[in-house]
């Protein structure tokens, strides 16, 4: 039954965005497009021919098939309740970690590869904020391996369960890092605007400017299997054990949909920071994750 | 005829060969002796590292009296390290030198002092007597000098080589101390006399002891603040010599921590603390000034002292474990040290050739001016993209396993530890993060703008890809980056022996077992992540199979004429970062005033600057060089004078005593007036 995660999260991928932009079309009182436009849009790009960049090489193509290899496994390191992952094992959210690194690596150095000065601008700010909101990953994993004493997804996820009131806020803060982490990671609202249509704001959408046909497709379904994968991160906090599948399931399916809405509903009453207030705003979420490890020391009782 | 004269036999014999053979064969000479210490050398460390040391004393004379060679775990592990990286470097600099024929007498200089080298750091490692050990230091130090002086037509080089010939002393001068401090109280030169002295006194003199070898190590390892010398050296020494230096070179001041570390009766706590606090400073540091270098050298060898952070942080672990008794934090702590030993000396000789590669290919180091090397050379920039992924720490790579294995132990720590030793381990953790984070920043920027996008500079010459001979050795050593990257179980195994010297006290049967399996599955989660890869590529070839590809130029928002220039640069890349943390750095700043109404050329130049070096070197060199200098006057180049200085010299030594007599005396009387 491992294989539960991976097919619950390939399945929420299915929907997320969708659901994201169906939130935002009502809020906004359009009719707006269907919930499973973006998979049509994929679709589309999967059967359509590719225009490379004639300063590009080799590394502009394989990028976006090793980006998207390295978010599917990280997928499989995702527990769900009960079930761990296709692959776990102690200390494998390092893997994690640095494993999706490896994708924005590679994304990061296509976008320099075709020579754009505007996907050099787009690049050299995804690697600072991925820079800066690794640190918050790394001490929120830190502190629940300190509240259960365990150090991979599975265990720390099913030796989690909440007792006194200062948990509940731990728990609440460590959902917040990442649904925030998920934003950044994503380029969503309030970091980076999907939608913009300037080339100088934007982060993620010009690192891809000159990605065409089957690389855009995948790398946009990526971001679909991003936000289905923090999403299933989140759900783990209240999955606690002792779950039978037909509750974990449900539970599950209503942190993504709730997590979806919860974006939709930044996205559009959220502006876009400026971006020279990215930084503080990114590097505010390690103060959170400090917050938490404080928290989790008070609950355990090693400060008083 | 036993080892030891077999290996100075023979490095005598090729260096005497040396000066005879013409110069094409003095790369081969020296590649030929490296290979032979290097098999010797190598048959006494393998056998260390599976439990049977070697241990022999030599008579050193009346002076000296035994020396002790002791080959251990320890010293195994080091010497195989140090013998791959010496190997693939002469590899490397037998082809490298080639474009340095005719001048016959420098290249028998450099090639001697190579392999010289090789053999006093073999001595460093064997040699347990606190004098040999400072002759085969200095002779290591001396010769390291030779070598990176070789272009020493070149002011800045001969600068860099005499900048680390002094802070090289420095390190000299601590470790004289500390042996003399101990050989004073013991009366003996062996190691071990280290181990007897500190058990019989207190902790905090051992601490004191402890620190005065720390320092001297850490000039050689290049902790902060002792890292000056390494942005100058690195840079000017030829790559071979470079990559060398930074993968072996500088580990032997991790080598003389952790044997120091080893001899040292003390407290672990204390240590592991202090080696935790500096190992953070030093890679945070290290990678924050290479991310703003410009010379693809320099930046190297900025993040030598990232590395060198990294792996300090993994001994400080280890002290932390010993200190708390916990064996699964040392055992990670030493064995990711030890591991990121060897995956640095891997990648980061690795990254260096290629940039000496670079460098011979294109004459400049100036990333600024490079760009599109990948078309021209596809070989020698793959080569670099698998060092760069493998020293930003990335799977399925070698600099991974030893990071997961610190990693692993900081977390063990925090969440088996007290308040007091999380609130140093977590500080780590974020430091091992940002330090990995400010490392990928650093090397997109050097892959992305030396070998990606256009020429950004018209560069002089016609670019090609370098010749098999040169490629070979990179070759080499990307197989063992990947091989550890893809079973690093077996790589763990081998470090078991050397860590447990370190853990000796326990029973090290269950680490190593649960450390294996955990690493099994992250070598299964590496191939599954490869296989992946292939197969979303595979995919992509199969769907792709029919659609329509066409090659147009770069997309620049409608404009049609994109040039070179306007491509996006290392400076601007880094800018964002670099306005975050521009009150740590020192950036010199020039640039001309835009005058009227329609300006003319402008100049603008930046200097990034060590502010530490700044205030901790410069400043007070500064000052005494002013308080020196008010004594010129005395060197004025008079013989008269100088023999007067001699007279006077002897007068007072003569006076001396007399005049401390005349003292004793008055006091004398004055105690008698009293009574």
């Amino acid at each position: 039954m491992n294989i539960l995660s991976l097919i619950l999260i390939l399945c929420a991928s299915l929907f997320f965005t969708g659901i994201v932009i169906r939130t935002k079309s009502i809020l906004s009182g359009r009719k707006g497009p269907g919930i499973f436009q973006p998979l049509k849009d994929i679709w589309r790009l999967f059967r359509k021919g590719a225009v490379y960049s004639q300063t590009s090489s080799y590394i502009f193509q394989i990028a976006p098939s090793i980006y998207f290899a390295s978010v599917l496994i990280a997928i499989f390191l995702i527990p769900v309740g009960n079930h761990p992952g296709i692959i776990s094992f102690r200390g494998d959210f390092i893997f994690f970690a640095y494993v999706l690194a490896l994708g924005k690596f590679f994304m990061i150095i296509s976008a320099m590869d075709t020579g754009s000065s505007f996907s050099g601008m787009g690049a050299s700010r995804e690697a600072l904020y991925s820079l800066l909101a690794e640190p918050a990953f790394f001490i929120l994993m830190g502190s629940f391996a300190l509240l259960t004493g365990y150090s991979s997804f599975y265990e720390i996820f099913s030796a989690l369960h909440f007792g006194s009131s200062i948990s509940y806020a731990v728990g609440f803060l460590a959902a917040i890092v990442l649904v925030i982490i998920a934003l950044i990671e994503n380029s969503r609202m309030p970091i980076d605007d999907p939608k913009t249509h300037l080339e100088l704001t934007m982060i993620h959408e010009v690192m891809i400017l000159d990605n065409s046909g089957f690389d855009l497709g995948l790398i946009l379904y990526a971001t679909n299997l991003k936000f289905a994968m923090y999403g299933a991160l989140i759900a783990n906090f209240f999955l606690t054990p002792g779950y039978e599948w037909y509750y974990s399931i449900p539970i599950f399916i209503g942190v993504q949909f709730v997590f979806a809405i919860t974006v939709g509903i930044i996205e559009s009453f959220m502006a876009r920071f400026r971006m020279n207030h990215n930084p503080q705003y990114i590097f505010m979420l390690t103060s959170i994750s400090i917050l938490i490890f404080l928290g989790v020391l008070l609950i355990l009782g090693k400060i008083a | 005829m036993n080892v030891i004269s077999a290996i100075i036999i023979i490095t005598i014999f090729s260096t005497l060969l040396l000066t005879m053979v013409n110069e094409g064969w003095k790369g081969n000479v020296a590649l030929i002796t490296v290979l032979v210490n290097g098999v010797i050398s190598s048959s006494l460390a393998v056998p260390a590292l599976q439990g049977v040391f070697f241990d022999q004393v030599l008579y050193g004379g009346n002076v000296i009296g035994q020396i002790p060679i002791r080959v251990d775990a320890l010293s195994g592990w080091f010497i195989l390290v140090m013998n791959f990286t010496v190997v693939t470097g002469v590899l490397y600099g037998r082809q490298y030198m080639k474009h340095y024929e005719n001048q016959s007498a420098n290249l028998t200089l450099h090639f001697a002092s190579y392999m010289i080298n090789h053999v006093a750091m073999i001595g460093i490692y064997c040699i347990q007597n606190s004098f040999a050990f400072l002759c085969v230091w200095e002779l290591m130090a001396i010769s390291a000098f030779l070598l990176i002086i070789f272009e020493h037509h070149k002011i800045e080089t001969l600068k860099a080589g005499i900048n680390y010939l002094i802070q090289s002393h420095i390190c000299i001068m601590f470790l004289t101390f500390g042996f003399i401090w101990v050989n004073s109280f013991t009366g003996s030169f062996d190691f071990n006399a280290i181990t007897a002295y500190t058990s019989s006194v207190s902790p905090a003199v051992s601490f004191t002891l402890f620190l005065c070898f720390f320092i001297a190590f850490a000039i050689k390892a290049g902790f902060v603040p002792f890292h000056t010398w390494l942005p100058y050296a690195h840079p000017v020494a030829p790559a071979h010599v470079s990559g060398m230096m930074s993968g072996v070179i500088i580990k032997l001041g991790i080598y003389g921590i952790l044997r120091v570390l080893l001899l040292i009766k003390g407290d672990f706590m204390t240590m592991g603390y202090f080696i935790l606090v500096i190992s953070v400073i030093t890679g945070v540091y290290g990678v924050m000034l290479a991310i703003i270098q410009h010379n693809l050298k320099k930046l190297l060898a900025y993040h030598s002292i990232e590395n060198i952070g990294i792996i300090g942080i993994g001994i400080g672990l280890g002290c932390v474990g010993l200190g708390l008794n916990n064996p699964f934090l040392a055992f990670a702590g030493f064995a990711g040290a030890m591991l990121h030993t060897l995956n640095h000396s891997l990648f980061k000789s690795l990254l260096f050739y290629v940039a000496g590669t670079v460098y011979q290919a294109t004459h400049t180091l100036d990333i600024e001016k490079l760009g599109g090397l990948i078309k021209k050379m596809p070989q020698t920039s793959t080569l670099f993209l698998v060092g760069a992924l493998a020293i930003c720490g990335l799977p399925p790579f070698n600099g991974f396993i030893s990071e997961f294995l610190i990693y692993s132990g900081l977390f063990k720590g925090i969440s088996t530890g007290s308040f007091f030793s999380t609130s140093f381990l977590v500080p780590s953790v974020f430091g091992l993060a940002i330090i990995g984070g400010m490392a990928m920043l650093c090397f997109t920027k050097a892959f992305g703008i030396v070998f990606l996008g256009k020429e950004r500079h018209l560069l002089p010459t016609l670019i090609r890809e370098a010749e098999f001979q040169k490629l070979f050795p990179k070759y080499l050593i990307g197989a063992m980056i990947i091989i550890i990257g893809l079973l690093p179980q077996v790589f763990v195994k081998l470090v078991t022996m050397p860590v447990s010297l370190f853990l000796n006290e326990y029973n090290l049967s269950d680490q190593p077992i649960e450390f294996s399996r955990i690493l099994q599955w992250v070598s299964m989660a590496a191939v599954l992540f490869i296989l992946l890869c292939l197969v979303m590529l595979l995919i992509k070839k199969v769907v792709t199979k029919s659609a329509e590809i066409d090659v147009a130029p770069t997309w620049a928002c409608g404009y049609a004429l994109p040039s070179p220039r306007q491509q996006f640069t290392a400076n601007s890349f880094v800018r964002p970062f670099r306005k975050l943390i521009l009150p740590l750095l020192m950036m010199n700043k020039k640039e001309g005033e835009i005058k009227g109404v329609f300006p003319g050329v402008m100049h603008s130049e930046t200097h990034p600057y060590d502010k530490l070096e700044a205030t901790l070197i410069d400043l007070p060199l500064m000052h005494l060089r002013g308080f020196i200098g008010r004594f010129k006057f005395l060197q004025n180049g008079n013989p008269q004078f100088y023999i007067l200085y001699g007279v006077v010299f002897i007068f007072f030594i003569i006076a001396l005593p007399l005049f401390v007599n005349a003292i004793v005396y008055v006091i004398e009387l004055i105690k008698e007036i009293g009574k």
